[in-house]
């Protein structure tokens, strides 16, 4: 199929890498956020920075959902899971994420009911299944996982099922956005728009930044060309002073993203005055709370939750390097105490994490674009 | 979790139109189609997967395409993991009496 070998073809790369070499001024540098953790995952696994001129930074952004969130919400999530009439049930990227008392896996492995699901559906299907029981699902993730919590918070209560209840961790991207730009240490060029994300959300939320705050964005898709494209038509606008919302991800994301599933978050969902972020402190109206008209199945209207706040280990510097103020290679920790086998942090734990990655990739072994696609 | 994994729907559940028999790589479980009501898949179609909900339509190239990407990334294992992993199957098939589909 032709279409998707122009995909594969290394002359394509090669092309838009001359493109971005040619549209760089030499006398500027640039600082191109990449947002989404699945675009990090890919510039590291395909060395993509080894294609882009010395003045072309990319700067890992925020949106890797398990890396974002405070170990106090693990802590508080897993204080439930303590009673043993609970089950607690979060995605298998939850599982090593390590809270002040362990990670959930080891909250398993001293006798807790701890589940590992791949679908909040099947952390309804949980409690049908134990009527005896209440099933906590730890609901984490942007807009890409949110429409499907609340979908299944829909089903659950339709069913009048009483024994679910959503601890709920859904983050919006566009105020993580805003709290970044609105970061003094922080100057930044454009932005990689995030992929999957749009397709729910669509391209419109994006205008404000262009607008507003003068910086151009193309949201892409995640493949090696798909992300080079991007920083090409990102560096278009720079040259030719303009600042707009593109999108090159076309084949997915319709402008105006997935109305169903933006009318169901707005059916159980509201904004929460505030929330905090790992790295980033708390930022206002970030975060999604269950309504109260949905309070039955909502953990912390339902429960008493403790409210845990916690400071990341001293040592561990994952805020600055979640803001892009550190690289991930030059904290203390990284490669040492640190490791995707022992993390310390949560960047270290997905594979969307800036530190897994670089520390998969470009500390181990470099994945050149011809080996990896028959990696 | 946040892979998108294209699948193929085979089948509308005959009991619950909201649920689809899909194929990804060969593997078939059900997938809820509740976040596409506004312009149903039929058999035939391809959805991206996220989290065991199809969140969009895409056409077969682009399927194609996204397997590759998968591939690329070196999370076809995850994707096949986590599709394997929905849990939908069973209870599914015991409301529509049926078993593996033509």
């Amino acid at each position: 199929m032709k279409y998707v070998d122009e995909f594969r073809t290394p002359e394509l790369i090669a092309k838009a890498g001359k493109e971005i070499r040619k549209l760089a001024d030499p006398k500027r540098h640039y600082r191109i956020m990449e947002v989404c953790g699945g675009h990090t995952h890919a510039i590291y696994r395909f060395g993509l920075k080894d294609l882009l001129p010395v003045n072309v930074e990319l700067i890992h952004g925020p949106g890797c959902p398990v890396c974002v969130l405070p170990m106090g919400r693990i802590d508080d999530g897993l204080s439930l899971a303590a009673d043993p009439s609970f089950i607690f049930a979060a995605f298998g990227d939850m599982m090593r994420v390590p809270g002040t008392h362990g990670s959930p896996l080891e909250y398993k492995a001293r006798g807790m009911d701890v589940r590992i699901v791949y679908s909040p559906a099947d952390a309804l299907k949980l409690a049908r299944n134990n009527p005896e029981k209440h099933v906590i699902f730890f609901a984490i993730g942007f807009e890409t996982t949110a429409p499907s919590t609340a979908l299944t918070l829909m089903r659950a209560k339709s069913e009048g099922l009483h024994n679910f209840s959503v601890f709920c961790n859904h983050v919006t991207i566009i105020p993580a956005i805003r709290a970044i730009l609105d970061s003094p240490d922080m100057r930044l060029d454009g932005f990689v728009g995030p992929g999957h994300v749009s397709t729910v959300i669509g391209c419109r939320p994006y205008h404000w930044i262009a607008k507003d705050a003068g910086k151009p964005v193309v949201v892409s898709g995640f493949e090696p060309l798909d992300i080079l494209q991007s920083i090409v038509m990102l560096l278009r606008q720079l040259r030719r002073g303009e600042a707009c919302v593109e999108n090159q991800y076309k084949r997915v994301v319709p402008w105006e993203g997935n109305r169903a599933a933006l009318r169901a978050m707005a059916e159980v969902f509201e904004l929460r005055p505030y929330f905090e972020w790992r790295g980033l402190g708390f930022i206002s109206q970030s975060a999604l709370k269950i309504r109260s008209s949905y309070g039955e199945w909502d953990s912390e209207q339902r429960f008493p939750v403790p409210g845990v706040r916690v400071t990341d280990p001293k040592a561990a510097q994952c805020g600055e390097v979640l803001k892009g103020v550190l690289k991930p290679a030059q904290c203390k920790l990284f490669g040492r105490e640190c490791t995707p086998e022992q993390p310390v942090g949560a960047l270290m734990v997905s594979s969307e994490g800036s530190c897994a990655a670089y520390y998969n990739y470009e500390h181990r072994k470099p994945v050149t674009i011809a080996n990896a696609a028959t990696a | 979790m946040c892979l998108a994994i294209p699948g193929k729907i085979l089948e509308l559940n005959a009991e619950n139109p909201m649920l689809a028999l899909v194929e990804v790589v060969g593997v078939r479980r059900n997938v809820d189609l509740g976040l596409l009501q506004d312009e149903p898949p039929v058999p035939g179609d391809w959805v991206l997967i996220h989290v065991g909900f199809a969140m969009s339509k895409i056409s077969t190239a682009d399927a194609e395409d996204q397997l590759r990407t998968l591939t690329m990334l070196g999370e076809v294992e995850a994707a096949m993991q986590e599709v394997r992993g929905y849990g939908l199957e069973n209870e599914d098939r015991d409301l529509s009496g049926r078993g593996q589909p033509s």
